[in-house]
């Protein structure tokens, strides 16, 4: 038996539509934090940076990974209104909300003993872990990265959570 | 405070990546910089307030002499500092970035490298941050082996140092060690905007970075093709323009400080982080005749762009990219360098009327062309409209090449510059290059003639004066000839040149820019660096070559040790004046040095 027969049917075409453009809109969001001065924490330079040492590919490799997974996460929210049996915009941003929490309090602290360029700050920095680490909550990365970050989710389980809602309906 | 805790002008250094800048005291001091680029606010401004503007110090304790030089065809600083306990070596740069491929690098880093060359020095690090211009009260936190931070939420600075350093107040810190012959000891300072910071490294790391960035200058300064007289002087020149061309636009700022005064007690202090249209010419003179092709034709991109933003107005100054948003502030709890307020951030001129700017920017689009590159249609046609520009305003009076700020004039040197961007533009037209409105241009180029030859002559003296109606001289006029208006040897010039000297000149070759009291300013001004290599390039190109010479090599002593110009020096005592390192004086030397070679070549032929 393959994970899919014991899955419920999604609407494929709305988690793939309505995923790409919660995704855009959860960028622009956290891409606020660093163009308003608010937050340094920057997902898709995060990722691209696991990649490719250099900024410049860094940035768009990430932002094609980062893409991609917003993606690949909209089928996980799709599936959750699926088994829930219910969606709509406040379900939506509840997950969103969880989601958010989930990477400010576990994926940005244990990113460092992930990301194979980050430092620690117990072991300090060396030639091959050079990024400096998010620390608790990703605060290192500003005061108002736990803000900005949960508040982006949010958005993007707000507009998938209406959209599948919308469309089921 | 008295003048003992300042160092003169002419005793810091420059360091820079082409996107900043910093000043290095002889004492070890950083004492300006911004970051991340030329024009943001300073993070050290010891130079401007010593107790609030924030500095990074390296000292010997016991320091009794320095010795300071740029390793060759660089802009990285090498100072030697000896004391009774011995001697260390200070490695000054602001790493040129691109250089470490396989490894994300800082945004910006300066790293300053300590040597231990002799005895047992005792050096001591003082980190006193001030960020936005000492506006912000600085927290400085420990990282623990990650190093020193300091910042806010969208950006961050991280100082990194393997020797070991204690906050002595919330906002500073302070280390010691003494070091044995053979001891290497680095300090990082970098910078982190809108995304995680890179951490850098140390040690090995520190060497190849100052690998990277020496052979990066020494690459570059070897495309250098001028092989004429004062070569050296030339590429130092030539370096400090590639210093401060902000590389992300192609701008070439005026220089990387503010409000250095240009009179001590005086008000004449401002802020010179933009990028003026008057200086373009000279510019891409520099770049082009000197063989930095790449440079010219960046600058002449941004010229074109810059332009094309405010088309069909055009503005004096413009920022890194070609803006014009910025206002003019002060700082009043500054003190000013020598307690000579205030200090002024932004500029002001922006909003002046300069008509010279049609002929500057039409010259440097002649300069570009000659040297054979082409245009784009958008190019050509702006360079119509500003040509109809000059036809339309030549006739208003201006704030003129000095920028008075206290009322309009009919400038000389305003209305020359008018018949030069018309005339330039009437030859390339017969030369096929662009198709302008001949007639009309050729009537209104006859007509700026005709006015000037009316009311820019004084009539008893036979010579060109400032402006019309009035009898001051003005060291533009040395231009004349360079613009093409008159010929060198023409009696009127020669007499103007006689003038100048006389009314303007000063000791050894130095010449003021205008007579006293032209403008409304308090204080005493200095002698004009560049108007004193105008006077060198005149007399080169009125065959006076022997005289030219004598007087480049007595301006040449007026440089520090290091070759760098401030905008001014004191007639009386040599000290230099101004924001610092100045764009313009290292133009107009290498302007004088082109004019020299050039007359010669003619001569020897």
């Amino acid at each position: 038996m393959t994970l899919l027969a014991i899955l419920p049917p999604i609407n494929v075409w709305v988690a793939l539509i309505w995923g790409g453009i919660a995704t855009g809109a959860m960028t622009v969001l956290m891409q606020c934090g660093p163009l308003f001065g608010l937050s340094r924490l920057s997902l898709p330079y995060l990722c691209g940076t696991a990649l490719s040492p250099t900024r410049r590919n860094a940035m768009a490799l990430g932002s094609i990974v980062y893409s991609i997974m917003g993606l690949l996460l909209a089928f996980l929210y799709a599936y959750a209104f699926e088994t829930i049996g219910q969606a709509g915009w406040l379900l939506g941003s509840l997950l969103g909300l969880m989601h958010g929490l989930f990477v400010v309090t576990v994926f940005l602290p244990v990113l460092p003993y992930i990301h194979p360029r980050m430092a620690s700050e117990h072991d300090g920095p060396s030639p091959k872990f050079r990024l400096e680490p998010p620390g608790p909550f990703g605060l290192h990365y500003g005061y108002s990265t736990p803000a900005v970050t949960i508040a982006a989710h949010t958005l993007y389980g707000a507009i998938l959570g209406a959209a599948y809602a919308v469309h089921a309906a | 405070m008295t003048d003992k805790h300042w160092p003169a002008i002419g005793d810091y250094a420059l360091i820079g990546d082409c996107r900043t800048a910093a000043l290095v005291a002889r004492n070890g001091a950083v004492e300006w910089l911004c970051l991340p680029d030329f024009d943001s606010p300073s993070l050290f401004a010891a130079i401007l307030d010593r107790r609030k503007g924030g500095r990074l110090a390296i000292a010997l304790r016991d320091a009794a002499y320095c010795e300071r030089r740029y390793l060759d065809g660089t802009n990285v600083l090498e100072t030697t500092i000896s004391g009774p306990s011995g001697t260390i070596r200070l490695t000054d740069f602001l790493v040129i970035g691109g250089q470490l491929v396989q490894e994300p690098e800082p945004q910006r880093e300066l790293l300053r490298i300590v040597d231990a060359l002799d005895g047992e020095p005792e050096i001591e690090v003082t980190f006193e941050p001030a960020p936005d211009y000492g506006r912000r009260r600085p927290r400085i936190r420990s990282r623990g082996r990650l190093g020193w931070t300091l910042g806010d939420s969208g950006s961050l600075f991280l100082l990194r140092t393997d020797i070991p350093l204690e906050a002595t107040t919330p906002a500073s810190l302070c280390g010691r060690v003494r070091l044995a012959v053979g001891d290497r000891r680095c300090v990082s300072l970098s910078f982190a905007a809108g995304e995680p910071a890179t951490i850098p490294l140390l040690d090995a790391e520190a060497q190849r970075k100052l690998d990277a960035t020496t052979h990066w200058w020494r690459r570059w300064s070897d495309q250098c093709t001028y092989r004429g007289p004062f070569r050296n002087q030339v590429v130092r020149s030539a370096l400090v323009l590639k210093s401060l061309q902000f590389c992300l636009s192609g701008a070439v700022v005026a220089a990387p400080t503010c409000s250095l005064p240009e009179a001590i007690g005086g008000g004449r202090n401002w802020d010179y982080r933009y990028c003026w249209l008057r200086d373009a010419a000279f510019m891409m003179e520099s770049f082009i005749d000197t063989g930095f092709l790449s440079e010219a034709k960046d600058f002449f991109g941004w010229l074109m762009h810059a332009t094309k933003l405010t088309h069909p107005k055009l503005k004096p100054l413009y920022d890194l990219y070609g803006r014009t948003w910025f206002g003019e502030r002060t700082l009043d709890h500054l003190s000013g360098y020598r307690e000579t307020g205030p200090v002024r951030i932004g500029n002001s001129a922006k909003n002046h009327l300069q008509l010279d700017i049609f002929g500057s920017l039409v010259a440097a689009a002649t300069i570009y062309l000659d040297r054979g590159h082409a245009l784009r249609p958008s190019e050509k046609s702006l360079l119509i409209k500003i040509g109809e520009a000059a036809c339309a305003g030549w006739q208003q009076p201006d704030n003129g090449f000095w920028e008075y700020r206290h009322g309009r004039r009919h400038n000389t040197w305003s209305k020359v510059m008018c018949w030069s961007c018309l005339d330039n533009l009437i030859r390339l037209h017969d030369e096929g290059i662009l198709s302008v409105p001949r007639e009309r241009f050729d009537r209104e180029r006859q007509r700026i003639r005709d006015a000037l030859h009316e009311k820019a002559l004084a009539p008893e003296r036979g010579s060109w004066i400032g402006a019309f109606g009035e009898d001051f001289l003005d060291a533009t006029l040395l231009l004349l000839p360079t613009a093409g208006f008159v010929e060198a040897r023409d009696p009127r010039m020669m007499s103007t040149w006689e003038r100048i000297e006389r009314e303007l000149g000063g000791p050894r070759g130095l010449i003021r820019r205008y007579s006293e009291g032209v403008d409304v300013q308090r204080g005493r001004e200095g002698t004009f660096v560049i108007c004193s290599f105008w006077a060198v390039a005149y007399l080169a190109r009125a065959g006076r070559v022997d005289e030219a010479r004598r007087r480049m090599e007595n301006l040449l002593g007026y440089a520090n040790e290091l070759g760098l110009y401030a905008e001014e020096l004191d007639a009386a005592s040599g000290a230099m004046l101004g924001n610092f390192p100045q764009a313009f004086s290292h133009s107009g030397l290498i302007h004088a040095a082109l004019a020299i070679a050039d007359a010669e070549r003619k001569r020897a032929a």
